[in-house]
């Protein structure tokens, strides 16, 4: 047992994650969770929104740790998972632009489009970088100042601000040679039209860590006071999620249906007012999104105001930017799977056509996919 | 993509509104471009993502939890422990 | 095979490289020694080892070596995981123009040292000079020939009678590299672990340890070793995590990152399949060298070809080839 400094002024850095991370107390809640369980009526289908969690639950075995009457979905907070097809065309369309420097982050770079993906383009020529941060263009602009610099924008609320700082950099230094394709998107709006889905069986969710680290726990009110969902706002190391598994057990038991925060450490009620004072600055709804196997979601999705026109790739470069929807390959089942219908075990393709080296549907190809989470971590049961 | 670490705060920059944190020794900067002025100081545990401090860890919270946990602990004896664990559940509905 | 250009990937040490290697170039230049893909060849009877490797590490100074280390350690240690002395080395630079002698000095040097460290020498070379723009610096190519001491050694012959160990804690070159690459600005204090491993190899010799397999994890990290022995020796390998040794720096780096240590390069670790009844006085041998080595998992049939990792806390996973890109230029 790890033995804790009883003085906050001592807490140390390695126990943020350690303690949270601890062996024997993953033991102990998986034999909690068990012995509630036990009074469950019926099962507990709990929906893990953010991929992040996905990963977690996979990467530590989690499953294996509780009863066959606690469930897990596994939901749409991938945000690479969900992009259309449409719209990864328009970033290699983009990225083969001349004197055009297409920066994005992490496992966008992977995703397939119509005519591969943006890595397959950087092999044949284009500019394409990819960046740990958005503020990252700025030293890419300056080294190129006779390039523009298109920073294709993605992620939920976590990322959102970011992209907003830079935007607001943009602004306000003058900085000609950035501007923006913009695909950031909201979780709330799509957790409701999954139980707008009368063939759904979500029980209650596990709430993401970080989107709600920014936007407060308070997005999540509609749940249980108009669907009658609980939420759990959840850390992601394992014992947080084990702990939020609990907290859910105990809500049903008693009859209890709100929302609760487990990830206190980190999450209130109002989130971060500063991140979404810089995102209400620079971004508004879109009324339509399409997110990738799912379909549209009335206003889960942001765009740049009007007057910021003149720094929207999207108005800039409208005219070869085509909006025809493009489906997915007819084997690919990965809208079922981000609705939470499917487990990536049911795909007729998974592991043999559709792999991390090769994939066919987005949910392989980001770490956060339920597909590459389930190849990775192979589920050994 | 979701990679939010707690970081500890070493140095602020309030020309350039950015701090440096060590995350485990490794040190690197980070913008506080989301964060309201003179919130956090020397010694703060903060979340980082993509290069941006994103909020200040309530660390009394943290130490709250990680001491509830050992309440946990001892609740449970290793004979339930291994059970649990190793030969799963005789729970009545699946 | 579905690409019909070269990715970024296909250099990753993992299995877009083992695709791209068997596809092309082990068909067309297929034969039984080539075909045993160990860490050198081994030829004339079983005498000598015969390795070589091309090094485009970046950037070429690094915290703990350069790419001149880097040269000659890669390929005196493939030669070492063969148990054989390294004796002589080629050396051949492509050097982009414009590039400055101080530092090519610098790097000469170091490998100077390392040579000293393996007891080789250099007895033939290639210099050439491409205009700017045709090579990023330098790319570095050393080939090593090394006398066979101990025989036998290979990654077909592990079985149940091993033990799976490895030399200290693992992740280290990677997450220096990229700890110390532009555009990242991290700043630690994180170190290569690259190094020479034929002394510690000599010794564990010299003891009469039994050795059934050896190699060092380089592109594609020790995740990438434990699945080519799986595949070769058709076993099983259960490591326990716990007993993975990995530093605080290296664990931070890969928090932050979202790096798997198991997947970083590392140019001075190596992963041994030891018989049991010498494990102990292996692992003896090792600690001299770094305290962290350990014993970290046994052979099995309980999932053949694979390679499957226990947690402290009771669950089980498969730890699957690395895929994708992950750091390129690494080594």
């Amino acid at each position: 047992m790890n033995k804790i400094d009883k003085t906050v002024k001592r807490l140390q850095l390695k126990e943020l994650y350690s303690g949270f991370r601890d062996a024997e107390v993953i033991k102990s809640y998986a034999v909690l969770i068990h012995k509630l369980s036990k009074n469950l009526q019926k099962p507990l289908n709990i929906m893990e929104v953010c991929g992040g969690h996905t990963h977690t639950i996979m990467k530590y075995g989690l499953k294996q740790l509780l009863p066959s009457n606690i469930n897990f979905i596994h939901g749409p907070g991938c945000p690479v998972c969900i992009m259309p097809k449409e719209r990864i065309n328009h970033a290699l369309i983009l990225s083969k632009l001349p004197d055009v420097i297409l920066v994005t982050l992490g496992d966008m770079i992977k995703v397939p489009g119509s005519d591969g993906s943006l890595q397959d383009a950087r092999a044949q020529g284009a500019d394409v970088r990819f960046v740990y941060s958005p503020m990252d263009c700025i030293k890419i602009s300056h080294d190129n100042p006779e390039k523009k610099v298109i920073f294709f924008a993605i992620g939920f609320e976590t990322t959102t601000p970011m992209s907003a700082a830079l935007i607001n950099k943009v602004v306000k230094e003058k900085i000609g040679n950035i501007i923006f394709h913009i695909n950031h998107v909201t979780i709330p709006e799509a957790m409701a039209l999954l139980l707008e889905d009368n063939s759904h069986n979500i029980n209650a969710f596990i709430g993401p860590s970080h989107v709600s680290v920014i936007s407060g726990s308070k997005i999540y009110e509609p749940f249980p006071k108009i669907y009658k969902k609980p939420v759990v706002v959840s850390g992601f190391e394992p014992v947080d999620v084990m702990k939020s598994i609990v907290m859910l057990i105990e809500q049903v038991l008693d009859n209890r249906c709100e929302v609760e925060v487990e990830y206190s450490r980190s999450v209130s009620y109002d989130g971060n007012v500063q991140a979404q004072k810089l995102n209400n600055s620079y971004f508004e709804k879109r009324e339509h999104f399409r997110w990738r196997g799912i379909g549209d979601i009335t206003s889960s999705a942001l765009k740049l105001k009007p007057e910021f026109s003149f720094i929207d790739a999207e108005k800039i470069y409208e005219a070869i930017l085509p909006t025809q929807e493009i489906n997915d390959h007819k084997l690919c089942i990965c809208g079922d799977i981000l609705k939470g219908k499917a487990s990536p075990q049911n795909c007729n393709i998974f592991g043999t056509l559709c792999k991390p080296s090769h994939p066919v549907g987005s949910c392989m190809v980001s770490s956060e996919g339920a597909c590459a989470a389930y190849y990775k971590y192979g589920d050994i049961l | 993509m979701c990679l939010c670490i707690p970081s500890k705060i070493t140095l602020i920059d309030k020309e350039k509104n950015s701090c440096i944190v060590d995350t485990m020794g490794v040190k690197r900067e980070a913008s506080l471009d989301l964060m309201e002025v003179d919130t956090l100081s020397i010694g703060d545990y903060v979340l980082i993502h993509i290069g941006f401090v994103m909020n200040k860890i309530d660390t009394e919270d943290a130490l709250t939890s990680l001491e509830a946990f050992e309440e946990v602990l001892s609740l449970m004896d290793d004979e339930e422990l291994e059970e649990t664990v190793h030969k799963g559940d005789n729970c009545p509905n699946e | 095979m579905k690409h019909n250009h070269i990715t970024l990937a296909h250099g990753n040490g993992g299995e877009e490289s083992s695709l791209l290697i068997n596809k092309i170039f082990y068909e067309a230049f297929n034969n039984d020694i080539l075909k045993k893909s160990e860490d050198a060849a081994i030829i004339e009877g079983g005498k000598l080892a015969f390795s070589t490797d091309s090094f485009t590490v970046t950037p070429l100074f690094f915290s703990g070596g350069d790419i001149g280390k880097l040269a000659v350690c890669g390929t005196c240690n493939d030669l070492a995981m063969m148990g054989a002395r390294p004796k002589y080395l080629t050396c051949s630079v492509i050097i982009e123009e414009g590039f400055s002698i101080d530092s090519l000095e610098k790097i000469v040097d170091s490998m100077k040292k390392e040579l000293t460290v393996n007891g080789a020498i250099v007895v033939s070379g290639d210099t050439k000079v491409v205009p700017k723009g045709s090579v990023d610096k330098i790319f570095i190519n050393t080939t090593g020939i090394g006398e066979v001491l101990y025989p036998e050694i290979s990654a077909s012959k592990i079985t149940e009678d091993d033990l799976i160990l490895l030399s200290r804690d693992i992740g280290n070159h990677g997450a220096a590299i990229f700890a110390s690459r532009e555009g990242i600005e991290l700043s630690s204090d994180l170190k290569s672990d690259c190094a020479s491993l034929y002394p510690i190899v000599k010794k564990l010799i010299d003891a009469k340890v039994k050795i059934s397999a050896l190699r060092d994890a380089t592109r594609g990290g020790v995740g990438a070793v434990l699945n080519e022995w799986a595949q070769s020796s058709n076993i099983c390998i259960e490591i326990e995590e716990r007993h993975i040794p990995m530093s605080d720096e290296v664990m931070g780096l890969c928090e932050i990152l979202g790096f798997d240590a198991i997947s970083l390069a590392n140019e001075g670790t190596f992963v041994l399949a030891i018989q049991k009844e010498d494990a102990s006085k292996a692992l003896e041998i090792l600690k001299i060298y770094n305290s962290f080595a350990s014993v970290v998992g046994k052979v099995t049939q309980h999932y053949s070809k694979k390679v499957v990792l226990h947690s402290e806390w009771g669950t089980t996973r498969f730890l699957d080839m690395p895929s994708g890109e992950l750091l390129p230029r690494i080594c």
